[in-house]
């Protein structure tokens, strides 16, 4: 049953990424005219634009450039960056060189921030399901519906004012690293932009986990347990928090599916070096190669822990999980 | 008092969602909410009425701090902070407004077909609504954008492209719940062609996940729009613009903070009031339209109790 | 069913009292925040081996009275005041944790609908574990007694079933489990909120002959709450009739079922549908007041055909009569009407012509047969009743028919024309002439709709009318099933059930069809209103010259309203004839232990 699941939701998820791959090759290389004018926007001149051209072999069939474009994604011929060295018409650094350090220090952020996230968001939830109208209760139930709604950036902005500019003066601004090195070699630099994504994800968390576990204490199960004479404590751990685990695992799934796209600001915003700031300057500077290896990673990241997140779900429900 | 209270419920389930909407802005969080947003609203529409000077203009050196004349001092460019501020929200609120209804209404389509059509047209649906999810909603209006260029028509549509696919999600789940509810089978069963079955029958019992999309979307709107213009893919920098003003202006936050503070309050407060005041429909509706189902249900309802706990 | 004063004399509660286990007195159980009243001055007690019927309708708060017996009330509820008293110890005094230790061990609770009480994702055997591990001391050998009690509720006690999750068990398995959990600690007390309820008739005999050999051997006082009469009265030995929180008649069960003082009583039982004998049921009119709007009065006083002045300015008190006690000025008076037979089957010409046909209908969900080779036909102005425990086929067979379910092979012709497998595919007229009745009339009235729209929308599609022709059909349609044109303006949500059913019959009768058919219309509505409905039913199908087919699992139902019956098993149909034919004189096995097991009322007397 599980492994039949994991092999639909693979097909599935590669058909997905299949269209994926076709929307954005599309997008990036075909549909606005021509890329190479694109890129080179005013400083176009014939010269250059065939230079160009050459380079991102716009001279042949559409269909074909996609097909190779496609065999180089699948076989790990990521290309070249055009940033740098393309006006000068020599050959950018290679993508995957240009990429892989920020996936890395992309993926710690996400990790960190989600993990910290959701350990805080399902502890503060089940804490206020279990002080159910108490202040407790309530001030992070308003809480949490404040923040839900409050942008990325503004978290992040006030943070900055906060631990760096402004009050307090502990934590750097921003989180430039020297190339070459890594996130974990500055932990410092990780503090802000993990606390800001933390802030934006633990909402959700929080309040899914109240909802799923305020449903497990109303049920008739829990209502029989107490009846039974079963100890709270018993109840809460036995009765109601498996039933909890399917909803909240599909809510961190979507937190971390949400976090692949906040790192977008917050790397912006703090200057972090990794996917999300590479993604912005690399659709300022129209470097077309590169944007098309990030969306397709951050696309398949998605179809990923959407596999994940349903299979884990799966498991930890029996009445899924076992057949009558 | 239990009975009035069930009575005012039910008067509220059939008048539909003016009622509701009423009904929420009368709870304490409905009406912060409200007021949140419609103060927010009032700044971003009178605002251009009366600010002093033209948000373009150069009226004082770069972050000069507040004093009389610049009451809220200068941007990184030396343009009057408070005239900026006054016609910031001109750019940005109807274009959030403009996405939401775009994308709420592409997206309530989509759902209420795929559910109510089933077949092949919901798997179309739903593999073009997963495709469109893969890409996280920054970096797909992002996309767009690069593409185009930073057109507004292109921003609205692109963010309403970013939301339609949760709310199909949503308007999907909702619709295969209504249809699967005799009253609609009954109609069915008269020949009734679809389209009449999901506007005249479906559409009307939707109200409810339609106007709580329709809020947590406009949030979001103006989350992802000032975002935008944050990373500077908004519209012409020179333009003022709530989401461009904290970024341009953030470094320069220890001269004048009031720069980056007054235009991003105004966004929060914003996002905060939807959000608040959705999630205010939400708890009068949920309250409102559990109650007849549950009472088919139960055999010995007891409800009143019942009713009450909800409340 | 002969009433005998003496003998219940015998029986009645004050003679009992010397091995009372529970003695309740004046419980008052109302909601928190209104502080309307859901139970006033209940007063009861049950012996050791004995077994208390505690029966009412819908909101009667017969199941919040249970809840209180283990000292629980449900969120927004609060017990006010009154004693539980079990061996002597009211539990209402006890503190929290001592009523924990007494809660499962002492007194236990076997709800209503099992398979969402037990934990979705444990598993039986530990589930049965904890009730032991959580109460130490109260058995000796905690494996031992786990193999003891399922084999008394009838389960294997083999490894492999303990080690199943809940979904994996059937509906009466999954209520034996809770029988299990309630017997495991061997309780004083233990109170059953109709288990029964959802199962099938022979599962529900098995599970009642499990409830009364574990009470009788244990010794142990039960309180059985249902809205079933004729469950409760081959169970129970006392009974206490509940109306609007109050218990309005107590006694021994053959007493208050053989000669009811209350009119309520009385009305209740005239409501039931006998499997014996065709007689017209009598519904009682109006319905009960909702806490918080009870009368300074009698609650039933609005709708009893007794009441006086005296009965609408105080609540008669409890008065004992016969050896019962009962609430009421005018216990006893006015005439028991005496059942008036009928006959379903008389004046009717023998054969008329077939309007609706089936002929070798197979029918599948997916790869799943549900009816195979199904021949049947309904004849003008006949009802046919399809007969048919849940899961059966009886409801595919309706939904074919009306052409919602389209999976099907055979014929079926409306009066010799083949009718389109789905409903998109007839046409107009064809669809019109067949009108069908939903079971739930909480879910097939649309909520946003008026009840004047409701029936607006068919008149609308089927024909050109002018507004006043059709406000005029309306209004018509509405006197006609006993509303009143003054229900068109009103929503679903402010009718009752019975009311909401009304709407849904004229729905399908104000497009003036030739076949109608009722799919389990009485299932989700009260056992007085049920009867009102059927009476509604069998006057329109004479009046309209109506063909039915009336689909039910209620054998006691059909004596009444049909003269044709067929019964369904498994997909197919195992007995067809004349309706007292097939019920007098059974032919299938099938068929006689469905009619040995169905629970009468009758047996009593």
């Amino acid at each position: 049953m599980v492994w039949r699941l994991v092999l639909r939701r693979t097909l599935l998820g590669l058909l997905t990424l299949l269209v994926v791959s076709i929307l954005v090759f599309f997008a990036t290389h075909v549909l606005p005219g021509n890329a190479a004018n694109a890129v080179l926007g005013q400083s176009a001149t014939p010269k250059r634009v065939e230079v160009l051209e050459a380079q991102l072999e716009l001279n042949r069939p559409v269909v074909d450039q996609y097909l190779s474009w496609l065999g180089n994604l699948l076989t790990g011929h990521l290309g070249h960056s055009l940033s740098g060295d393309t006006l000068t018409g020599g050959g950018g650094q290679p993508v995957w060189e240009l990429i892989s350090p920020k996936l890395v220090n992309s993926a710690i952020l996400v990790f960190l921030s989600g993990l910290i996230g959701s350990v805080l968001g399902v502890l503060l939830g089940i804490l206020a399901t279990l002080r159910r109208e108490s202040w407790f209760d309530r001030i992070t139930s308003v809480g949490a519906l404040t923040v839900t709604a409050l942008p990325e950036f503004i978290v992040a902005v006030v943070l900055v004012i906060l631990f760096a500019t402004g009050g307090l003066q502990i934590l750097p601004a921003v989180s430039t690293l020297p190339p070459g090195t890594y996130a974990w070699s500055e932990p410092e630099l990780l503090v802000l932009p993990v606390a800001t994504l933390v802030i934006v994800i633990v909402p959700y968390i929080f309040r899914m986990t109240r909802a799923a576990m305020t449903e497990a204490l109303e049920s008739d199960y829990v209502e029989m347990a107490k009846l039974n004479g079963v100890p709270t404590w018993r109840i809460n751990l036995f009765h109601a928090l498996p039933n909890i685990v399917p909803p909240v695992i599909q809510v961190i799934g979507l937190n971390f599916l949400y976090l692949a796209g906040g790192i977008v600001l917050v790397e912006f915003v703090f200057n972090y070096p990794g996917i999300g700031q590479g993604l912005v300057s690399s659709i300022t500077q129209r470097d077309i190669p590169v944007i098309q290896v990030i969306v397709v990673i951050l696309a398949a990241f998605y179809v990923a822990m959407n596999i994940v997140t349903d299979v884990i779900a799966l498991l930890a429900s029996p009445r899924r999980r076992v057949a009558r | 008092m239990a009975a009035p209270r069930a009575k005012s419920a039910a008067a509220l389930r059939r008048s539909g969602w003016p009622a509701t909407l009423w009904a929420a802005a009368r709870t304490p969080r409905g009406a912060i909410g409200l007021t949140l947003t419609l103060f927010v609203v009032a700044v971003a529409a009178l605002g251009p009425l009366l600010a002093p000077h033209s948000g373009e203009q150069f009226v004082t050196t770069p972050f000069a701090p507040p004093s009389v004349a610049p009451p809220l001092g200068g941007d990184v460019l030396g343009r009057d902070v408070l005239s900026r501020v006054l016609e910031g929200g001109w750019t940005l609120l109807p274009v959030a407004f403009a996405a939401t209804a775009f994308g709420v209404v592409v997206g309530a389509a989509a759902g209420i077909s795929a559910a109510y059509l089933r077949g092949r047209a919901d798997g179309l649906i739903m593999r073009s609504v997963d495709v469109l999810l893969a890409f996280p909603q920054l970096v797909l209006v992002l996309l767009l954008l690069s593409i185009v260029g930073p057109k507004l028509w292109l921003i609205i549509i692109a963010v309403g492209l970013a939301h339609a696919p949760q709310v199909a999600r949503v308007l999907r789940a909702a619709t295969l719940d209504v249809s699967e509810r005799d009253y609609v089978k009954a109609v069915e069963l008269q020949g009734v062609r679809p389209f009449k079955v999901m506007t005249k029958e479906i559409l009307p019992n939707l109200t409810t996940p339609l106007m709580v999309e329709s809020g947590l979307r406009l949030t979001y709107s103006i989350v992802i729009i000032a975002g935008l213009s944050f990373l500077g893919f908004g519209q012409s920098p020179n333009i003022p613009n709530w989401g461009t003003m904290v970024n341009e202006n953030r470094i320069g936050l220890e001269t004048n903070p009031w720069a980056v503070i007054v235009p991003g309050l105004l966004i929060v407060l914003f996002a905060i009031g939807t959000n608040t005041f959705t999630d205010a429909i939400a708890r009068v509706a949920i309250g409102v339209e559990r109650r007849p189902q549950e009472l088919a249900e139960v055999g010995d309802p007891d409800e009143e109790p019942w009713l009450e706990a909800l409340v | 069913m002969s009433p005998d004063p003496a003998g219940a004399r015998t029986e009645a509660p004050v003679d009992a009292a010397a091995a009372v286990r529970l003695r309740v007195s004046d419980l008052e159980v109302g909601l928190r925040h209104s502080g309307a009243d859901i139970v006033s001055e209940a007063s009861f007690s049950v012996a050791a081996g004995e077994v208390l019927g505690l029966v009412g309708e819908s909101g009667s708060g017969k199941t919040t009275i249970g809840l209180a017996l283990l000292g629980h009330a449900r969120r927004g509820v609060e017990i006010r005041g009154g004693r539980v008293e079990l061996d002597g110890v009211d539990l209402l005094e006890l503190s929290p944790s001592r009523l924990r230790e007494v809660r499962g061990a002492r007194v236990s609770y076997v709800p209503q609908d099992p398979s969402s009480a037990l934990s979705p994702a444990r598993r039986i055997g530990s589930q049965l574990h904890e009730m032991l591990k959580v109460h130490p001391g109260a058995v000796a050998d905690p494996e031992q007694r786990i193999s003891e009690v399922l084999r008394e509720v009838r389960l294997s006690d083999d490894p492999a079933f303990l080690h199943r999750y809940p979904h994996q068990l059937s509906g009466g398995e999954q209520q034996r489990v809770g029988l299990a959990m309630a017997f495991i600690c061997r309780p004083s007390l233990i109170v059953l909120d109709e288990p029964t309820t959802g199962l099938d008739v022979t599962t529900q005999r098995h599970v009642l002959e499990t409830i009364r050999s574990l009470c009788g051997s244990y010794g142990v006082a039960a309180v059985y709450v249902s809205h079933d009469l004729a469950v409760v009265s081959g169970l129970v030995s006392e009974v206490a009739v509940l109306y609007a929180g109050r218990i309005i008649e107590l006694g021994a069960t053959a007493s208050v079922f053989g000669s009811p003082l209350h009119p309520y009583t009385r009305g209740l039982l005239a409501a039931v549908p006998s499997p014996e004998r065709a007689h017209v049921l009598v519904g009682i009119e109006g319905q009960p007041p909702r806490p918080g709007r009870r009368p300074v009065g009698c609650s039933f006083a609005n709708r009893c055909p007794l009441a006086t002045d005296q009965c609408r300015q105080a609540p008669p008190p409890p008065s004992e009569r016969a050896g019962r006690l009962v609430r009421c000025y005018r216990a006893g008076e006015g005439e028991r009407e005496p059942s008036t037979p009928v006959s379903a089957i008389a004046n009717l010409a023998e054969g008329s012509a077939e309007v609706l046909a089936v002929r070798g209908l197979d029918a599948a969900y997916g790869d799943v047969t549900v009816l195979s080779d199904l021949t049947l036909g309904v004849g003008e102005e006949r009802c046919l009743a399809v007969i048919g425990e849940s899961g059966s086929g009886k409801t595919t067979l309706a939904r074919c028919i009306v052409g919602m379910h389209s999976n099907w092979t055979g014929t079926i012709s409306y009066r010799g024309a083949e009718l389109a497998h789905s409903a998109r595919d007839r046409d107009l007229e064809t669809l019109r002439r067949i009108q069908y009745v939903f079971q739930n009339p909480y879910t097939s009235l649309n909520p946003r709709k008026t009840v004047g729209q409701i029936l607006a929308q068919p008149l609308r599609h089927y024909f050109d009318l002018a507004a006043a022709e059709r406000e005029a059909r309306i209004a018509r349609v509405l006197e006609e099933t006993s509303l009143g044109p003054e229900f068109a303006p009103r929503y679903p949500d402010e009718l009752s059930g019975g009311e909401r059913q009304r709407v849904a019959i004229a729905r399908a009768l104000i497009v003036e069809p030739d076949v109608l058919v009722c799919d389990e219309v009485t299932s989700a509505l009260d056992v007085s209103v049920q009867a009102a409905i059927v009476e509604l039913l069998r006057r329109l199908q004479r009046e309209r010259r109506l063909a039915m087919i009336f689909v039910t699992h209620n054998l006691a139902l059909v004596r009444g309203i049909a003269q044709g019956a067929v019964v369904f098993r498994e997909g197919r149909i195992v007995d067809a004839g004349r309706v007292d034919d097939v019920l007098e004189h059974p032919r299938d096995p099938y068929t006689i232990r469905l009619m040995a097991d169905v629970p009468r009322l009758e047996a009593v007397g």
